[in-house]
């Protein structure tokens, strides 16, 4: 496939559009401060000291490269296609989020500014900012909604013992999205000296293509590794879509690579079919929401619609705007995954390979038997291990039915409510 | 023809003070009773209305206006509801905008929603996290309905940025008097009146301030050196204060009155 019409390739597109996507749909109030990280980003770019400092703290810091494993007892269940997780979950913090944080914690830091705000679902992303706030001697505080925030109790804890003050949001339906427009608010009032952390590919230019370019190691390590190991590329590279950080991070290096197919998975919840999912480009339609066009889940009124997802991390009405693009020049395959495949893909790599990924990753690794099964025994498939299963163990537990129901709503597998949808 | 906010606040100016432009969700509490409301604010005074299209995610609104909207999507507050809203209001001869985010206006189509406006005797939109850069549609679809349509401009907007944006605006511009969100507050920043100065340098030929306006000192204040006053969250709380909608109605007026006597002891620039 190639690129469309007036862009060089699509490796080459670095916003403020792609395509009908993105801009700067913002209060005037923050566009000053939006210039100002444009401009330093662009000198930290140019400076050879800002690369350097930053790779430093890649290999002495977050574990970095990341290492390619083989799975073939899992490749067993994917029509005995080669499977490869490129393995995002043994960064430091367990997740790819460490990426995007440090490059931006850098730059906050060079931009003379003290204090960092971010948003965050399950607690990832705000652990991460936490860490490097502490490293940097960064004053931190994390928008986190109220339900996340007593579901889990032990990353806030986590994100506490770090020193950062987590702010619980009441306000909305109490979800990431609220937590976003709560740091909005917040960077309105203290844009002077805080940096607004956002942890994924959404959000107004230039955090699409920041957070892009500073996720994108994952996709040129894994590109490398895959070609030393197997002497070609990938057949299909896989990931989990919420935001798409981890996807566009390991998509990136491969887009103009037209012998490979690019999969990203988005959360089905109980099935797109039910209206409970967080599908935004599967589901969703054309809309602005925090900052940037792209696709929304929207009632017909141009009301953000509640997203559905096992994973909190996935659990998000909108997507990068990037996506919005590759997926309507078809580059991408956007395609869902349900909160039950993702559950079985979860328990079949615990059991097959002694991994537990987290439920975000886990649907790309649904994603994954589908395409191994599609693609058969010579096929090589990549797939983006964006997280470690930590945080998630008692979701799983009381997905499985392994403990007792707890007392804040999580039930036994087989008996579903409402209420375990939070049990994040 | 439909009545332009541009012209009642050179009405107000005309007779040597500032305007009042008293904003209020529709549908809160329900769509009823803001129109009603909206109503005691026409007769307690202001001189233009804004009438908010409520929307799950505003990111410039604080607490008191969060909570509103929040109330009014529950109660099944509709973009329809908005539009017949703002066709009462207009009725009584006032002008009445919409102050509304982006999405829902994009949703509805831009054209259409800017045609639709005109039609029922709308006289603009004030779209706070739209930016003149990102408006080309918008522009063009406000200026074939002939309607106002009113950007934001911050205390740190750049000259560049205050010339683009008061060039972009047909009717006035809308001065955020402070960084930060919409809410009550015991100060009106004290750059309200430096960025006022600096968008009128800019080219803008009326500037309202709004952003922590709630009491009748402080709209004096404001209105020493602005050509407008913009009161929100003060109106929404004394409507959520209050104990049936009668005294939530009469709160409403009652402070609409103290505010209009307030834009009448400032001595206009």
């Amino acid at each position: 496939m190639t690129a469309p019409t007036g862009v060089a390739s699509f490796a080459s597109a670095r916003g403020p559009y792609f395509g009908r996507f993105g801009g700067r749909f913002v209060p005037e109030a923050l566009v000053a401060a939006l210039d100002e990280l444009e401009a330093e980003y662009a000198r930290a770019v140019a400076d050879p000291g800002f690369a350097a400092e930053l790779a430093g703290l890649h290999t002495t810091y977050s574990g970095r490269p990341s290492i390619l494993t083989e799975v073939r007892r899992f490749a067993g269940h994917a029509g005995g296609a080669r499977v490869l997780l490129k393995r995002e979950d043994l960064n430091h913090t367990g997740s790819h989020k460490i990426n995007n944080v440090l490059g931006q914690a850098l730059l906050t830091v060079r931009m003379g500014k003290t204090r960092v705000i971010a948003e965050t679902g399950a607690g990832q992303h705000g652990v991460a900012t936490a860490t490097a706030a502490a490293l940097l001697g960064l004053e931190c505080v994390v928008y986190m909604g109220e339900e996340d925030t007593r579901r889990q109790a032990l990353n806030v804890a986590r994100m506490r013992l770090l020193g950062a003050e987590v702010v619980p949001v009441t306000a909305g339906s109490r979800t990431l999205k609220d937590a976003m427009n709560e740091a909005m608010r917040d960077w309105v009032t203290t844009v002077g000296n805080t940096h607004y952390l956002i942890g994924t590919v959404a959000g107004p230019h230039p955090f699409p293509t920041m957070v892009r370019d500073f996720q994108k190691i994952i996709g040129e390590e894994a590109r490398r590794q895959v070609l030393d190991l197997t002497g070609r590329l990938p057949d299909v590279v896989a990931a989990c879509v919420g935001g798409g950080s981890n996807a566009i991070g390991i998509f990136h290096a491969f887009l103009d690579d037209p012998e490979v197919e690019i999969v990203g998975l988005e959360a089905g919840g109980e099935g797109i079919s039910t209206g409970r999912h967080a599908s935004s480009i599967g589901g969703g339609a054309s809309g602005v929401l925090h900052g940037s066009r792209t696709f929304v889940l929207q009632d017909e009124d141009g009301q953000t619609v509640e997203s559905h997802s096992i994973s909190a991390g996935l659990d998000y009405p909108g997507v990068g705007p990037e996506h919005a693009w590759l997926h309507e020049t078809g580059r991408v395959r956007y395609e869902s995954v349900t909160d039950a495949e993702a559950m079985d893909a979860f328990r079949l790599l615990c059991r097959t390979e002694g991994i537990i990924p987290a439920i975000e990753s886990s649907h790309a690794l649904a994603g994954a038997l589908r395409e191994g099964r599609r693609i058969g025994p010579d096929g090589v498939v990549l797939v983006n291990l964006s997280g470690r299963g930590d945080k998630d163990v008692d979701t799983a537990a009381q997905y499985f039915g392994l403990v007792p129901a707890s007392p804040d709503g999580g039930t036994q597998a087989g008996e579903r409510t409402e209420g375990e949808r939070n049990d994040r | 023809m439909t009545h332009l906010s541009g012209t009642a606040i050179d009405e107000a100016r005309a007779s040597g003070r500032a305007a009042l432009i008293g904003y209020l969700p529709v549908g809160y509490p329900d769509v009823a009773t803001s129109v009603a409301a909206a109503k005691e604010l026409v007769a307690g005074g202001a001189d233009v209305i804004e009438l908010g299209l409520p929307y799950t995610d505003p990111l410039m609104d604080g607490p008191v206006i969060q909570h509103a909207v929040d109330a009014a999507l529950r109660a099944g507050t509709r973009t329809r509801d908005v539009l017949s809203a703002v066709e009462q209001v207009a009725g009584t001869g006032v002008p009445a905008l919409v102050m509304s985010y982006w999405n829902p206006v994009d949703r509805y189509g831009v054209r259409r929603f800017a045609r639709d406006l005109a039609s029922v005797g709308g006289a603009g939109v004030i779209t706070p996290d739209l930016i003149p850069d990102e408006g080309e549609d918008w522009l063009s679809a406000s200026d074939d309905a002939g309607i106002e349509r009113i950007f934001l401009v911050a205390p740190s907007s750049t000259p560049e940025r205050l010339r683009t944006t008061a060039a972009a605006c047909r009717g006035w511009v809308y001065a955020a008097s402070t960084m930060g969100v919409t809410g009550v507050r015991t100060s009106v920043g004290t750059g309200a009146a430096d960025l006022v100065s600096r968008t009128r340098a800019a080219g803008a030929g009326r500037v309202c301030v709004g952003l922590g306006v709630s009491t009748r000192a402080q709209a004096a204040e404001v209105a020493s050196f602005a050509d407008g006053v913009i009161v929100g969250s003060a109106f929404v709380r004394a409507l959520t204060g209050a104990s049936d909608r009668g005294a939530a109605l009469r709160a409403v007026r009652d402070l609409a009155e103290d505010l209009a006597a307030g834009v009448r002891e400032g001595r206009p620039a």
